[in-house]
């Protein structure tokens, strides 16, 4: 391979690792891509190692104070730092668990050993170290990834969507979920998914985090139809929006109750 | 002879954070175990008080390699709990896209992870250049089984249209049709990986153990069944907790497991030596061909059971598409869910071995307990026991070749670290 490829090096913290893999599915276009970087470190795939690259994709969300470090040290050496998916870019599923105290987590996972376990409160990297690029979902998709590697190769910012998921369910012209009776968090959540799940007929769990400032930028047409407002249906599906907007979090506010007596 | 330490620091070309710590002194084993060293995410304490409506969602999350597995088992857990009857359509797409997802984990074990270990390489990155052909079949397996799950599921990694009861939404008949032609046209790549595979020196290690897995009657399962033993016990799934006890130990932060001896293996392996008289023809030809008599006690010999199981999910697959289609797919919409209190234990064979959700929900079909039995965390024991059979065996053998020796033992359990910690 030639030298003068940039350095690409792939690194996880806690998440189920399925943005990676979403990546190595990618079967011919990461061919394709391999013709124009070099990957040079990635622990799931390959034993290489390398201490000099270029651009670092890093999957996967700080859950514990002793992985700061090993963040830093990426950024420290990567000029170009990619955040892989919902985990890495606003906390991913497992922060929920910022809802309960680490102790009773443990405590209920472990038992009485639980107290030899290190846990933290989950955060996405940018609450570590400043991110470069960003890409959003649970996992993510595959056609953005290309994208955002375009633009990072030609050295140009990514402009993350800034528009409701129901504006791609549109121009796919799904049947509206809200018409099956479902809620759906589509008004409300930033897209770039292609509306893949509303057009399987699944409802959108807001997993690409909410679009910013939901109360300006909602499909508001389509909540308003359905005599929904903003606040309802983000409470009602609550998994992923605490990291995206906290401030807006309805319902389930910080260490604030038990498990067993906690109803939204 | 002298002291040897060895420290390989998340180990590479699995899934997750593992380390391998072992020291001999003057040829005496003082240490050896496998190290999780995995970040928690505490999944059993984030799906309490979560609605059914969500479990599945989030609990697919544990994992991106086995998503459809877990998907299946929350599924399953959550119907049982609710009182949700699927019908046997449904029944026979969750079995062919749980054959998906063996098949496209399998490819991934066998080409990428496990195969360069045999061939002396650090990765398959030299053969894209050097042997491109094998390289691209790789892929074309791997993405030609991740189409059995975006066709039934919308997506392979986190299925999307598998709900409590059914599917959102189902691929049409032309879809299926092709999906068939595609998959008969894989059956070369499939016998050229067995070729390969015949070809490649598999490292000798016997050491007999518990096999574990799902059994059925009537087929070759991954989808549902009794838990069985290679000891002689047979359980229903929902008294899991009478054969397999979980317990902490403080080099994990996956639990062990154990059920009649100190420790069990799960997988491919397991499922061979369990229920191979159960596999298609064209398994037990590959068996023959890769020399792979069951009961077999090389763990090693767990790759050699995936590319045998790759044989049998692929002619299974290609059966199950024909009975959809010639039953012909009938609309069928998501039933009307009453949530009710109850509880309800799901059990699938995940590509690495017997999966387990187990959930209890209130009467607003809110969750108030939840408990996941991972593959990769019943094999920990096992592995441990493994390596320290192995490191005797290694023992006077210079340090670089008992590093990967155990590195190679350590990826022949396929492990999925991050999800064994959850």
């Amino acid at each position: 391979m030639s030298d003068n490829k940039p350095r690409v090096a792939f690194f996880d913290f806690a998440s189920c690792e399925g943005c990676q893999l979403t990546v190595l599915g990618m079967g011919e276009a990461l061919l394709k891509i391999l013709e124009y970087v070099e990957v040079v470190e990635w622990r799931e795939a390959i034993s290489e190692k390398s201490n000099r690259f270029d651009i670092a994709i890093v999957e996967g969300c700080i859950a514990r104070d002793s992985d700061v470090l090993r963040l830093k040290k990426v950024r420290e050496r990567a000029g170009t730092l990619i955040a892989l998916g919902a985990c890495a870019t606003l906390g991913g599923v497992q922060i929920l668990g910022n809802r309960f105290g680490r102790s009773e987590l443990l405590e209920l996972v472990y038992g009485e050993e639980g107290k030899n376990f290190e846990a933290g409160r989950v955060r996405p990297l940018s609450a570590e170290v400043p991110v470069d690029y960003l890409i959003h979902g649970c996992p993510i998709n595959p056609d953005e990834f290309l994208e955002v590697m375009e633009h990072v190769l030609l050295g140009k910012p990514y402009r993350v969507p800034n528009e409701a998921v129901c504006m791609e369910c549109k121009f796919r012209e799904n049947e509206c979920v809200f018409d099956t009776g479902k809620i759906c968090l589509g008004p409300v959540t930033r897209c770039g998914c292609n509306a893949i799940c509303t057009s399987v007929g699944q409802r959108c769990f807001g997993c690409r985090g909410l679009v910013d400032d939901p109360n300006l930028n909602a499909a508001r047409e389509i909540l308003k139809k359905h005599g929904y407002t903003v606040e309802e249906i983000i409470g009602m599906f609550d998994i992923y929006s605490q990291a995206a907007a906290p401030e807006k979090i309805i319902g389930g506010g910080m260490g604030r109750s038990s498990f067993l007596d906690r109803e939204r | 002879m002298s002291k040897v330490n060895i420290k390989a620091v998340h180990i590479t070309r699995v899934e997750g954070h593992g380390n391998i710590v072992a020291a001999l002194d003057e040829g005496r084993i003082e240490e050896v175990m496998f190290q999780v060293v995995e970040a928690i995410r505490f999944f059993e304490g984030i799906l309490r008080g979560r609605s059914w409506e969500e479990v599945g969602h989030i609990a697919t999350r544990i994992c991106g390699i086995c998503a459809v597995s877990h998907c299946c088992a929350s599924l399953q857990g959550t119907e049982k709990a609710l009182g949700i009857e699927v019908s046997a359509q449904t029944e026979l797409l969750r079995r062919l896209i749980m054959n998906g997802e063996i098949m496209s984990s399998h490819a991934l074990h066998v080409y990428f992870l496990a195969a360069p270990d045999f061939l002396r390489l650090e990765s398959v990155l030299p053969l894209v250049q050097e042997d491109p052909e094998t390289v691209k079949r790789a892929f074309h397996i791997k993405q030609n089984s991740y189409d059995i799950g975006n066709l039934l599921g919308g997506r392979h990694t986190h299925p999307i249209s598998l709900v409590p009861g059914g599917f959102t939404s189902l691929p049409s008949v032309s879809d299926l049709e092709r999906l068939r032609e595609r998959l008969t046209g894989l059956r070369c790549d499939v016998e050229k990986t067995v070729e390969l595979y015949a070809r490649l020196e598999i490292p000798d290690l016997e050491r007999e153990t518990e096999y574990v897995c799902l059994r059925r009657p009537d087929y070759y399962t991954f989808y549902g069944g009794q838990i069985v033993s290679s000891d002689g016990d047979a359980l229903p799934a929902e008294r899991y907790r009478e054969a397999i006890s979980e317990f902490v130990v403080g080099h994990s932060t996956a639990k062990h497991a154990k059920w009649h001896r100190e420790s069990y293996m799960v997988g491919a392996l397991a499922r061979v030596n369990n229920n191979w008289k159960q596999l298609r023809p064209e398994a037990h030809e590959a068996m023959n061909t890769l020399s792979l008599k069951p009961p077999c006690h090389n763990p090693f010999m767990n790759t050699v059971a995936q590319v045998v199981e790759l044989v049998h999910c692929l002619e299974d697959s290609i059966t199950l598409l024909g009975e959809i289609l010639d039953k012909g797919l009938r609309e069928e919409y998501e039933p009307e869910v009453t949530p009710r209190a109850g509880q309800g234990v799901g059990a699938v064979e995940a590509p690495r071995g017997l999966l387990i959700h187990d959930y209890t929900y209130n009467d607003r079909g809110r969750s108030t307990n939840v408990n996941c039995v991972i593959p990769t965390a019943q094999n920990l024991g096992n592995l441990d026991a493994d390596m320290r059979m192995l490191l005797s065996e290694l023992k006077d053998k210079p340090e670089e070749d008992i590093r990967r020796g155990l590195e190679m033992l350590v990826r022949a359990y396929d492990p999925c670290i991050s999800c064994s910690a959850h």
